[in-house]
């Protein structure tokens, strides 16, 4: 398992370094002066140098790069070029209001999904079935941009139930967690129909049936287990699209996390700010993952002595 | 046709598609007005006979404006998932045909894009080199190859070790003609599947970007746009946000019914997802 889990933790290496060269050198993307781009063109000269400076453009590209991944390794991200805060500090504020939004849609799409799932595996092709299926595809396919502003109009502006925007109790999180969940919702739905049917087709569930168990247990007991792995899986990349999502549910509902402070710092060229909330979206990502494949090892020892461990 | 007939969600979504590119195309003569006339004395106007949607901030027809958005919706993501698809089926046949340090070099680009979750990194993109349709095309392009640089390769894989490539082989046939004649038809169906799904995931992502003021700019029209401008008008004018959504889900939506469609006809294995 130790081994297994060093192998992982290695393999992941590469990637956070290709990662950071790439937000490393964004700013080096940027089409003309970068230094002119974030103050604007009628900048005095003085502040031109001054941040030219600070973000140590004027020195050699390598040593650049030695000085950002240096200044990584000590927790220094650079400040913020409206505040003056570190970004360190900007982005870590920021940061526990997305986990507790990604969190409570991941809930409710696992609240919706696995009986859902369950209902339109055990019952195929009944009209329970479709309906669950019709909801997985209409889940997809309506844009989270759009369901967002449709809940605030009922429950919010027309039935007033629900507040608008901003973050507080848990009342202030289910719309923003409905929006960023129903997709998620659909997802799993359908991955757990699959996976359940493919192990009800399977040998040890006919024998189970056959030695009389009742068909709960077969189901829930035996089945279920071994259809959950895969969904652990997904679950964890699904992860990845529930942080890039949470950047619109912030926006539409106000909601003070890290997606909405990326958006605000891409608006108002603030570099440093857009760099460090990529980087730390992206950080958060690869750890999840991370954390996903070990899981998904100790929950299926074939993983960790197969040819992938 | 069986198929169609056997498959009702598809057939919707086929019926939906063609009548979504038939207003793509015909946008200038089916639109009732010009998308960025302005008549101030009318905004917000609730949906009337003359304009069935109602008319937005600037008292400018959402249905005319919302018919052009579906044709850059329609644009975008075809030519996105047509980049796209070139670029990465051509790098993963190369990648997993000849393997070595080109497999391992693709393989590591790809690892280090994905760990951008979702448009994390089209965002990403576009925030440097400015909003704008060639800038959003660009951004979409490169993250878009590499699930189909993966998937080839992924097929190439498993295909290249079997016997009628050999035979290919033997008989003398050059890399080229392997890789283009045997291999790359075998490649098609799956990649054909994941295009049509593609194209609905392009659409949102779109979308999304000029949704957050990063795509196409005002006051072109396109339907993320339109949302965003919604959002400031969910009490006053509910329609803003409401038709243009409408129109893109059922857009997004008839996509996903065709892509499971041509799954189940072209992969029945995959039948149950």
């Amino acid at each position: 398992m130790k081994k297994y889990i060093t192998r992982r933790l290695l393999l992941a290496i590469p990637t956070v370094i290709g990662v950071v060269t790439l937000v490393f050198s964004f700013i080096h993307f940027i089409p003309g002066d970068p230094v002119l781009a974030m103050l604007g063109e009628n900048a005095p000269e003085a502040d031109i140098t001054a941040l030219r400076e600070q973000l140590g453009l004027n020195k050699p590209l390598y040593i650049q790069y030695i000085d950002y991944i240096k200044g990584l390794v000590r927790g220094d991200l650079g400040f913020s070029l409206r505040t003056g805060r570190p970004v360190l500090v900007t982005v870590l504020l920021r940061y526990p209001a997305t986990i507790e939004l990604a969190l409570a849609s991941l809930a409710l799409a696992l609240l919706i999904s696995l009986p859902l799932g369950v209902i339109a595996a055990t019952k195929r092709n009944t009209f329970l079935d479709h309906l669950a299926r019709f909801f997985s595809l209409f889940g997809l396919s309506i844009p989270n941009f759009w369901l967002g502003p449709l809940l605030i109009i009922i429950f919010s502006l027309k039935l007033n139930l629900l507040p608008v925007s901003g973050r507080g109790g848990i009342s202030h999180l289910i719309l923003p967690a409905i929006t960023l969940g129903t997709a998620l919702s659909a997802i799993l739905t359908r991955m757990v129909r699959a996976s359940l049917l493919e192990e009800i087709g399977k040998e040890y569930i006919r024998a189970a049936r056959a030695r009389g168990l009742p068909e709960y247990i077969v189901i829930g007991k035996h089945a279920l287990k071994n259809a959950l792995i895969p969904v652990i899986t997904i679950i964890g990349l699904q992860f990845g699209t529930l942080l890039a999502g949470a950047i619109i549910t912030e926006t539409i509902f106000a909601w003070p996390g890290i997606g909405r402070l990326l958006i605000q710092a891409i608006n108002q060229r603030d570099y440093p700010v857009v760099q460090g909330t990529i980087l730390a979206i992206s950080f958060g990502y690869i750890l999840v993952n991370l954390l996903t494949d070990i899981a998904y090892s100790l929950a299926d020892p074939r993983i960790r002595y197969g040819e992938k461990g | 046709m069986r198929f169609f007939k056997e498959n009702p969600a598809t057939s919707f979504g086929v019926a939906v598609i063609s009548i979504f590119i038939v207003i793509a195309i015909l946008a200038p003569l089916i639109a009732p007005y010009p998308p960025e006339e302005q008549e101030l004395s009318q905004r917000l106007a609730p949906p009337s006979l003359f304009h069935p949607m109602g008319r937005d901030d600037f008292g400018r027809d959402i249905l005319s404006r919302a018919i052009y958005g579906v044709r850059v919706s329609i644009l975008v993501g075809i030519v996105v998932v047509g980049i796209s698809a070139v670029i990465g089926v051509i790098l993963g046949l190369i990648a997993g045909y000849f393997g070595g340090f080109l497999d391992e070099l693709l393989m590591r680009i790809v690892d280090i894009l994905l760990a951008f979750p979702g448009i994390l990194l089209a965002i990403a993109i576009v925030a440097v080199l400015g909003p704008g349709l060639k800038n959003l095309l660009l951004a979409l392009s490169l993250i878009g190859w590499v699930s189909y640089a993966r998937l080839t390769r992924g097929q190439v894989l498993k295909i290249k070790e079997l016997e009628y490539i050999e035979a290919a082989r033997a008989i003398g046939a050059g890399n080229l003609r392997i890789l283009f004649r045997h291999l790359l038809p075998n490649v098609i169906p799956p990649v054909i599947i994941q295009a049509t799904l593609g194209i609905a995931g392009v659409i949102i992502a779109e979308a999304s970007l000029s949704f957050l003021g990063l795509g196409v700019p005002p006051p072109s029209p396109s339907l993320g746009g339109m949302l965003s401008e919604g959002l400031s008008h969910l009490i006053d004018a509910p329609h803003l946000t409401i038709f243009p959504g409408l129109m893109i889900s059922l857009l997004v939506l008839a996509f996903n019914f065709l892509g499971d469609g041509l799954r189940d006809l072209l992969d029945p294995r995959l039948k149950n997802y």
